[in-house]
């Protein structure tokens, strides 16, 4: 089925997820189908994240919360591919990759505060180890003892799946064998909320609607997802779970403005359309879109333009649905906490609905999903296909294509 | 002000204990290699004994440190 018999195949044999709906990329899935949202007061915290579960009293306080919610994340995934203890290749060609946004936010408010009431001499030796923006990396890396390459990806809200375009090339490249990538945040304090809020991005309802006509801006939230990738026939000898398989990746910038999308959606398109040709498949073969729908007015609009220039008369068939409905925006952990979610989606072959969409927007004329979950329909007999897309501040476009795993 | 090497003692202790190792593990004799204390731990122990005693203890002071009573003397000594 795949149009570029000269790469490396790359699978998905575990996923794990930190996010405002609970623990688990079970949980995610399971609640998000069942029409439960994680937002609460205009915020998705992850409520049920108890770093004590996972983490020693000295691994607690060297990392911040959003190294703290990879490093969970990981673990589950890393349990699901049956890692057991140690990866099952040399660790030097195992990779990690894991994105984030900004990075430690609380550990720089936190040690500015310090520094302020205490003087500059009392600023922890931990700060710059905890904020920095490959600490959820190193952390995971760490923790898993992987030594192949590892680093962080920074492009805001495209981040997390970033991560996982990386990935799956370090592997198609030959220069891994596996790789644990993803991404996390954890940004939800006053400063943070200030700052976006004075750019108007947030929802002053407090309510994530995409593609609904009265949107009227994104609700922040935090998490992380983590993805286990393993080249394919090494997993098939190994006799790995497959859960899907990563076969496209697509990314473009719109070069147009620092936050808004481009009204058109046209490099935003791109990279969906260079996402299917990466995978060698058609839009009549796209099932399922997971959107990056932030229900702030700019984006749902240019997504819908994006997606329907990129997949042609197919736009109208395919269901598309916003995991931020019902977590809020990751920022950068979105990306990989919506790939989690596309994943159990084809695995399951259940359609979370967009929640909250109930008003239509006549601009806005595609399949959102609204109401309730309803079974995933394969087009033409084959695993099922779907996309993911991740836009971001900046003007980054990511679109990866994931299939689901042949039965 | 003096210090008596029993005020230091419970306070490095129980900074010590906040950084990991069970309180109970964390005695004189305990090496910092067998607690699990590394060179970024031993600058916060140093902060808070220069904050609560006055005591400057630079990177130099503290390399040749292995145990708890090493620190300890080390500290009563200074703030003597």
């Amino acid at each position: 089925m795949s149009a570029r018999p000269d790469r490396r195949k790359v699978v998905v044999t575990g996923i794990g997820a930190v996010t405002p709906l609970g623990i688990g990329a079970n949980t995610l899935h399971d609640r998000w189908v069942q029409g439960n949202c994680g937002i609460e007061d205009g915020a998705g915290a992850c409520r049920e994240f108890d770093p004590k579960e996972f983490l020693s009293v000295k691994e607690a306080r060297r990392l911040d919360r959003f190294a703290q919610f990879a490093v969970a994340a990981s673990d589950e995934a890393i349990a699901e591919a049956g890692w057991n203890g140690e990866a099952p290749y040399d660790p030097l060609r195992v990779g990690c990759v894991i994105a984030t946004g900004i990075g430690g936010q609380r550990t720089i408010e936190a040690q500015l505060e310090v520094m302020r009431e205490r003087g500059a001499k009392m600023v922890s030796p931990l700060g710059i180890p905890q904020y920095m923006p490959n600490a959820a990396a190193a952390a995971v890396s760490m923790r898993h003892s992987l030594r192949g390459q590892s680093y962080g990806v920074v492009s805001a809200c495209a981040s997390g799946a970033q991560a996982l375009g990386s990935s799956l090339r370090m592997i198609q490249y030959g220069d891994a064998d596996a790789v644990v990538c993803g991404g996390a945040e954890a940004t939800l304090t006053d400063f943070a909320f200030a700052c976006f809020n004075s750019m108007q991005a947030l929802s002053p309802t407090g309510a994530s609607r995409p593609f609904d006509l009265r949107r009227d801006g994104f609700v922040m939230g935090e998490g992380a997802g983590v993805v286990v990738l393993e080249e394919a026939d090494a997993a098939a000898q190994r006799g790995a779970p497959v859960l899907a398989e990563l076969v496209g990746f697509g990314s473009t910038s719109d070069a147009f403005h620092l936050t808004a999308p481009q009204p058109d959606g046209g490099p935003a398109s791109r990279a969906i359309e260079l996402a299917l040709a990466d995978a060698g498949v058609a839009p009549s073969d796209v099932d399922y879109v997971n959107a990056h729908g932030t229900s702030t007015q700019l984006n749902d609009a240019a997504e819908t333009r994006a997606l329907k220039q990129a997949l042609g008369d197919d736009a109208k068939r395919v269901p598309i649905s916003s995991t931020k409905s019902a977590i809020g925006h990751l920022l950068g952990a979105a990306g990989a906490v919506e790939a989690v979610a596309t994943v159990r989606t084809l695995q399951t072959g259940v359609i979370a609905p967009t929640l909250g969409y109930e008003v239509p927007d006549p601009e806005l004329d595609l399949d959102y999903v609204p109401g309730e979950a309803r079974p995933l329909l394969t087009s033409n007999g084959h695993p099922p296909l779907a996309i993911s897309n991740s836009f971001a501040f900046g003007g980054h476009n990511v679109a990866l294509a994931i299939r689901g795993a042949a039965k | 002000m003096s210090v008596t090497t029993e005020q230091v003692e419970t306070r490095v202790i129980e900074t010590l204990a906040s950084f990991g190792p069970d309180a109970s593990q964390i005695t004189r004799a305990a090496t910092f290699e067998e607690l699990d204390i590394d060179s970024l731990d031993l600058v916060e122990l140093a902060q808070v004994v220069e904050d609560e005693y006055g005591v400057v203890l630079k990177g130099e002071d503290m390399k040749d440190l292995k145990t708890v009573g090493d620190a300890i003397d080390l500290i009563v000594e200074r703030a003597g």
